[in-house]
């Protein structure tokens, strides 16, 4: 029974680091750019459904609405201000800035609301299900379906809509798809709104699950869900999917039979040697640089 | 015996053959252009004979050694120096220096001699900085050397190029359009340069070029590549006159 | 032809000395609070890890993320070694020291070797894994003191040691940098694959200037601990490696000078600042991302340079800085 509760248990926060590892995927996809402040859009999306519903009682349903259209409108804002600019800059440079950017927002949230962790009730209101003795929560079964429904709809979105293929456009050849008439900036605008929208659902789930929000709350599940881009293959849709829902497994294996502590350690540890092993990920491409 | 010899080479990338069964002999000393339309596989035979690409079929020779399949660090070290199509230039680094990084393994001080500064870095240090302004002589850009590479003007910077490749004094010196975005004039003074390189240094010299008056003014032998496999091969007034190479230019 | 006696290491071996004189007599004298010199190490301390860490950020261009890491490992093997031998401290410090640096540059190599295959973002992110990991493994320790830390190293660092080795790091990274292989590390930086063209070793360049890096940090941390007399592995975390990033950038990257001046600003700044302390993460990160943008907008840039280009033609025409 244990392993098979360890299982759900990792498919729950599996699911969570594939949510925010799309975003990653995405946009690194897109802008070629490695969004370090990523993981504290959740943080972000936490704090603002917390706010609306403790402080403004708003119900939950529409609470998770406003958190995702904040969380949309900070992802193009940074794009605008922070990453626009760098377009031609080195990766160095880009990279500096999303750490500057992660920085930014953390000492912000620091700032307005304490470095004290905020209390968040579950919006999630379903019962648990049991099957015999074990029992599966409404957050395990609520995560699970959220992600499964929003992995089809995005497959979708890129596959069938003009502003989804307008994306795989622009990620395979950026000028190429200029010349074909892809407003790329609008484009990328896109990618980072919807990028953060579902990085406010996972953050959404995640603290249903944990029940807590801080300044840093957003920075562990954000390197971790990077680390699940990154195993997926970074760039590849499915890949995401795929590394966030083995890298979740893996943590919660290892945090029931080896050692809570150390299942950091070993997360990173997979990271490495999946990057020293196959640099591309399972299911990513392999550029070549032209000379 | 030929310096440079290309045995069937080619090269695919995925189902494409880039360039196919390329067969060529350069002597000691020549100046031979390597022509072409664009696309034609010109660069991806540099970047074979540099080791940049490891080739997928045939080989090359240089002085009798199989080289390919090297890595570029090695094929350097063993003569072979290269320009590039779009400059690849040290951008934060001064003009001199520049050349000096491409002196780094003509000498020998060690990390330690060269943190403790012994003797050794001294003298080694006045050496690199003589033959390099010698070296910037050649191309007059010794009035620019502590200026950063990348505020010199265009063909300045295809000078400074050379000037770094020479300085690792290769064997031969594969010049990828040297002339590209050089005015009339400034390709006049270029081909007289690359004429005087191979005269003062002895060197042979390989080529990309789309410059056609460049081409029959310096080159004594052409190899003409279309779609990867050669189209035509021989004295370069011969070739130029061949009508296959002229339909390939001006198509049909 | 060039001579180590010229007038510009004259003048800067004057500042090394009159820097320590000046603050020795200040200290001595009273005139500076006892707060104030409890801040000389951290000074110090940060200004090595800026320098070298500007090394392999500033000069090789690959971002690491786990200067940390390596600290804390130095900093661990170091003190580890003060508190097992018996040796009188003048000897046992300097040797400490290096064994801790050498630690480091071991784990620098170790990391090195399979990591700088890696380009950019991923060397980054491989960095800073490694740090966490080194992190959570010290923490799992109870030999290394686990969580709580490792305590009663003997206080034997202060201000002169550490000083002596910000002079060594110093002078070990400006004549690294003005040597062929110093130039080598450059030209990987500007453009690897011209560098590969004219026969750089790249790999062995790379390396070298992480494992340099490395050995600084290490044997910073040796006197960190030695100064503080207790190691907490949560001290090297993920943020200790993102400030000393803060400061080599905001220092100019490839510039030593730079780097010494912002180390000592940002180091005393908290201090300065005190009532703002809330806001000093906030300022840090949007001057952060200003410079950044300042830097390499490519509008901005033209601006900037043209800017520039004005002032100099107003005085007379300027050398092009390094």
């Amino acid at each position: 029974m244990e392993f098979l509760e360890q299982l759900i248990n990792g498919l729950n926060l599996g699911s969570i680091y594939a949510l925010i590892a799309l975003g990653y995927t995405m946009v690194y996809g897109i802008a070629k750019m490695l969004n370090f402040a990523h993981g504290d859009i959740i943080m972000v999306g936490a704090y603002t459904l917390s706010v609306a519903v403790s402080t403004f009682n708003v119900n939950p349903g529409l609470s998770i609405i406003i958190s995702m259209i904040v969380c949309a409108a900070l992802g193009i804002l940074t794009e605008k201000i922070a990453y626009k600019p760098l377009r031609k800059a080195s990766p160095l440079t880009v990279l500096i800035t999303a750490i500057g950017v992660s920085y930014f927002l953390e000492s912000l949230a620091l700032l307005i609301f304490g470095s004290k962790q905020r209390k968040v009730a579950s919006v999630i209101t379903m019962k648990p299900l049991s099957i015999g003795s074990f029992e599966l929560t409404g957050e395990s079964i609520v995560t699970l379906g959220v992600t499964i429904i929003i992995m089809v709809a995005l497959t979708l979105f890129i596959n069938k809509t003009k502003t989804g293929k307008a994306m795989l456009a622009v990620s395979e050849d950026k000028g190429a798809a200029q010349l074909m008439g892809v407003n790329v900036d609008f484009t990328i605008s896109v990618t980072f709104a919807i990028g953060s929208a579902l990085a406010a659902v996972a953050g959404t789930l995640f603290t249903s699950s944990y029940g807590f929000v801080g300044p840093y709350t957003g920075a562990m599940p954000g390197i971790k869900a990077f680390v699940a881009a990154v195993l997926g293959g970074i760039g590849s849709i499915p890949g995401a999917m795929l590394g966030g829902i083995i890298l979740g497994i893996i943590e919660s294996f290892s945090k029931a039979y080896i050692s809570t502590q150390l299942a950091d350690a070993i997360v990173f540890g997979v990271l490495i040697v999946v990057l020293l092993v196959r640099p591309t990920g399972l299911l990513g491409k392999k550029r070549m640089e032209k000379v | 015996m030929a310096l440079l010899e290309v045995n069937g080479l080619g090269i695919k990338f995925g189902g494409l053959r880039a360039v196919d069964d390329l067969t060529m002999k350069i002597n000691k000393g020549q100046l031979y252009g390597l022509i072409g339309p664009n696309g034609a596989g010109k660069t991806t035979v540099f970047n074979m004979l540099t080791g940049v690409y490891a080739p997928t079929n045939g080989g090359f020779t240089l002085d009798g050694e199989a080289l390919a399949g090297r890595s570029p660090i090695e094929i350097n070290r063993k003569g072979i120096a290269r320009t590039f199509q779009n400059i690849r230039l040290f951008s934060g680094m001064t003009v001199l220096d520049n050349v000096k990084v491409g002196l780094h393994n003509s000498k020998k001080y060690n990390v330690f001699e060269g943190i403790f500064r012994l003797p050794r870095y001294f003298r080694e240090e006045a050496e690199m900085d003589e033959r390099a302004e010698e070296l910037l002589k050649v191309f007059g850009l010794e009035g620019e050397k502590e200026t950063m590479a990348r505020n010199l003007p265009y063909g300045r910077q295809r000078k400074l190029e050379i000037a770094r490749a020479l300085a690792t004094d290769p064997k031969l010196l594969l010049l990828d359009e040297p002339a590209a975005g050089m005015n009339p004039n400034e390709t006049a003074e270029l081909m007289k340069t690359i004429r005087y390189v191979r005269d003062e240094f002895d060197m042979t010299i390989l080529l990309i070029e789309h410059d056609m008056k460049l081409v029959g003014g310096i080159c004594e032998e052409l190899t003409v590549l279309n779609f990867g496999q050669v189209l035509a091969q021989g004295k370069t007034s011969e070739v130029l006159n061949d009508p296959e190479v002229i339909k390939a230019y001006l198509g049909e | 032809m060039k001579k180590i006696i010229n007038k510009k290491n004259i003048i800067a071996a004057a500042v090394a000395v009159g820097v320590y004189i000046l603050i020795t007599v200040l200290c001595s004298a009273g005139l500076l609070s006892r707060h104030y010199q409890s801040l000389l190490v951290p000074i110090g301390i940060n200004v090595i890890l800026a320098v070298s860490l500007n090394l392999t950020v500033g000069f090789l261009g690959e971002l690491t993320l786990g200067h940390a890491g390596f600290m804390s490992v130095g900093a661990y093997a170091g003190c580890l070694f003060t508190l097992y031998s018996d040796l009188p401290t003048v000897i046992e410090l300097p040797l400490a020291i290096i064994i801790g640096g050498a630690v480091a540059a071991v784990f620098g190599v170790i990391i090195g070797i399979p990591a700088l295959r890696l380009k950019g973002d991923y060397l980054a992110i491989v960095t800073l894994a490694f740090g966490e990991i080194i992190r959570s493994v010290i923490t799992n320790l109870d030999a290394l003191g686990g969580a709580g830390g490792l305590k009663g190293i003997d206080k034997s660092s202060g201000f002169t040691s550490v000083y002596i080795l910000l002079l060594i790091t110093v002078l070990v990274s400006v004549t690294l940098v003005d040597s062929r292989h110093g130039r080598a590390i450059t030209a990987i930086r500007d453009n690897v694959i011209a560098a590969e063209s004219i026969g750089i070793n790249v790999v062995f360049y790379k390396l070298l200037a992480f494992v340099s890096a490395a050995f600084f940090a290490g044997a910073a941390g040796v006197l960190y601990g030695h100064n503080l007399g207790i190691l907490k592995p949560n001290t090297f975390d993920f943020n200790k490696s993102i400030e000393i990033l803060v400061i080599v950038v905001l220092g100019g990257m490839g510039s030593i000078k730079g780097s010494i001046i912002s180390a000592v600003i940002i180091t005393l700044l908290p201090e300065v600042l005190r009532g703002l302390d809330d806001y000093r993460m906030l300022i840090y990160s949007i001057v952060l991302i200003a410079i950044m943008i300042v830097n390499n907008s490519s509008k901005l840039k033209a601006a900037k340079e043209k800017f520039i280009e004005k002032i100099r033609s107003g005085n007379t025409p300027a050398k092009e800085d390094a």
